[in-house]
């Protein structure tokens, strides 16, 4: 079976093309990044816009490259949310109307769901049940993945995500948008021990997450520094908050592996390609004798290919919906069955 | 000649096939419901009027301006037929749509289409004209506050013209109260209660495909107006 994929969320416009025969045939990317730049973050209308020109073309061009005609492909799936609603709804509209007119199947697939199983798309894959780390700008959950559609979160955010905390300190540090990357090259030039950043939650039971603290904490540490602040002293404080936030990642997917009882970790999101975080958890889980898995970095932030892998899960599963193009902008993961 | 019209821009839901002249039409007031019912409202139409997507010669949609959700849902649907049936888009402005509308009803041939844009503001045009052929718009589409729009020329005689569309319905007293109207150099009747219809969007679009203007799939995209939104 061959499934078209269109992902459209926030700000990335992704295409894919997968078949349950023969895997990932073709794929497209368009990231509005630079679009949104000058803002300092995703104006959500101007991603909606930017989604309407370019998913058709980006259509072609991904079939193009798989030498398929759209007569040729079983079924269309589609981020139906979690995301922004204007964003949501192009990818919904078009794919479901896409369906639709060929009188094929359409699936409105989870864009988490989407994040969980990309791992899936990798040659060595990890086997069920496993612990999920989600990590991006949007989300920070822990999840207890136990087969398909079976999901329940350990723990999440109770504020802001971990990849927000990033970008804004990042901001902070006068780095441009979007700053969570650049942020982690800098602190490359940071000195451990110089400034010591609180480990959020760390001390409570419980595997949930906070980062607005560690946010307010890098602004308080810049504010005393006043104009004093020069280059090395903004590369140590990128060090110690880099530090914090992972420690506190590593200590909860520890308490999750502990927990569980489960010896399979998989990282997605945005913020799983980041080094640091890589490093510790490829530690922790050598000492646990624990596999770790990440899914390739173009794979890690969001993209058409795991979007089409989800929803041909589904599809072949014998997923059946109505000709109603849905956009859910909340929808909780563990409300999947 | 066999046409398929939708128009998601405003509270109004509404789509259309045309057969030669044959038109069977659904109409819907249904805010925030669109999404849901688009695709069975088009469904079916088509049973009902015996053909099947394949067989249409192309799509014609309201293209804006309007609601953005709803301008951008009804390219978004448009789009994905029309890359699925293989079929060309032909869009058509919903101020056009409601000048047709006017005209339609009440033989009105100048018309000053008005669509509530929200946050103090409609969006406008002038159109005069005497059939579907011949319409045409006077300047172009704006967006302004209602008390500062841009009024048609008054002329040697005094002209009968029509209003219609939700921005008369939302400021009809700042309109009327132009002086150009008080003075009676401008004379104004408004029609209530129309928003764009896919019917006339089908009526207009006709003139489109026999004039060979059609555009490709990815080319149905939104008109919005309104650009200043950060």
């Amino acid at each position: 079976m061959r499934v078209l994929g269109l992902e459209t969320s926030c700000d990335e416009t992704g295409i894919a093309l997968y078949d349950t025969d023969n895997g990932l045939l073709a794929e497209r990317l368009y990231s509005q990044v630079s679009l949104h730049s000058e803002f300092g973050g995703v104006v959500p209308e101007l991603a909606s816009r930017d989604h309407i020109r370019k998913t058709l073309p980006l259509i072609r061009q991904t079939l193009n490259e798989a030498r398929l005609s759209i007569d040729q492909i079983d079924g269309v799936a589609y981020t139906a949310g979690p995301g922004l609603i204007g964003a949501l709804l192009v990818g919904a509209g078009i794919g479901r109307s896409l369906a639709w007119s060929l009188g094929i199947p359409a699936v409105a697939v989870h864009h988490m769901e989407g994040h969980l199983l990309a791992p899936m798309l990798e040659a060595v894959q990890p086997t069920f049940p496993f612990v999920a780390l989600l990590v991006s700008g949007g989300h920070t959950l822990l999840v207890y993945v136990e087969k398909v559609g079976h999901y329940q979160i350990l723990g999440e955010s109770v504020d802001d995500a971990v990849g927000e905390a990033f970008d804004k300190t990042a901001k902070l540090l006068g780095l441009p948008y979007p700053g969570g990357p650049e942020l982690s090259q800098l602190a490359k030039s940071g000195r451990q021990g110089i400034y010591r950043f609180p480990r959020p939650m760390v001390n409570r039971p419980g595997l949930d997450f906070s980062y607005s603290g560690l946010k307010t904490f890098a602004m308080n540490t810049v504010k005393k520094l006043g104009d004093s602040i020069d280059a090395q002293a903004r590369a140590d404080i990128a060090y110690a908050f880099q530090e914090a936030a992972v420690d506190s990642l590593v200590i909860k997917c520890k308490r999750a592996l502990k927990q569980t009882g489960l010896t399979s970790l998989v990282v997605a999101g945005g913020v799983s390609a980041n080094d640091c975080l890589r490093g510790e958890l490829k530690k922790l889980c050598d000492k646990m004798s624990v596999e770790l898995y990440f899914p390739k970095l173009e794979y890690c932030t969001d993209n058409g290919a795991m979007i089409a892998y989800a929803g041909s899960l589904r599809l072949m599963d014998g997923h059946i919906e109505e000709a109603v193009i849905e956009a859910k902008p909340r929808w909780p993961l563990d409300t999947l069955s | 000649m066999r046409l398929l019209a939708l128009d998601t821009c405003t509270e109004a839901c509404s789509a259309t096939v045309i057969i030669d002249d044959e038109a069977h039409s659904q109409y819907q007031i249904a805010p925030r419901q669109h999404s849901v019912i688009i695709l069975p409202m088009i469904e079916s139409l088509l049973a009902e009027s015996g053909i099947s997507l394949k067989q249409l010669d192309a799509i014609a949609f309201g293209c804006g301006p309007g609601a953005f959700t709803g301008v951008r849902l009804g390219a978004s649907v448009t789009q994905g037929i029309a890359l699925g049936a293989d079929l060309p888009v032909i869009p058509i402005s919903t101020l056009a749509s409601l000048a047709h509308t006017a005209m339609r009803l009440q033989g009105a041939n100048q018309v000053l289409s008005a669509i509530d844009a929200r946050m103090g503001e409609v969006y406008y045009a002038s159109f005069q004209g005497s059939s579907a052929d011949d319409l045409s718009c006077i300047g172009e589409e704006k967006l302004s506050a209602p008390e500062s729009i841009d009024l048609p020329e008054p002329q040697a005689s005094i002209a009968q013209w029509t209003g219609i569309g939700s921005g008369w319905d939302t400021y009809h007293q700042q309109f009327l109260q132009r002086s150009e109207i008080v003075t009676g150099s401008l004379a104004f009747q408004w029609l209530e209660d129309k928003f764009p219809n896919a019917l006339d969007i089908a009526l207009l679009a006709k003139i489109q495909f026999a004039n060979g203007k059609m555009l490709t799939p990815e080319e149905a995209l939104p008109v919005y107006i309104r650009d200043k939104i950060v």
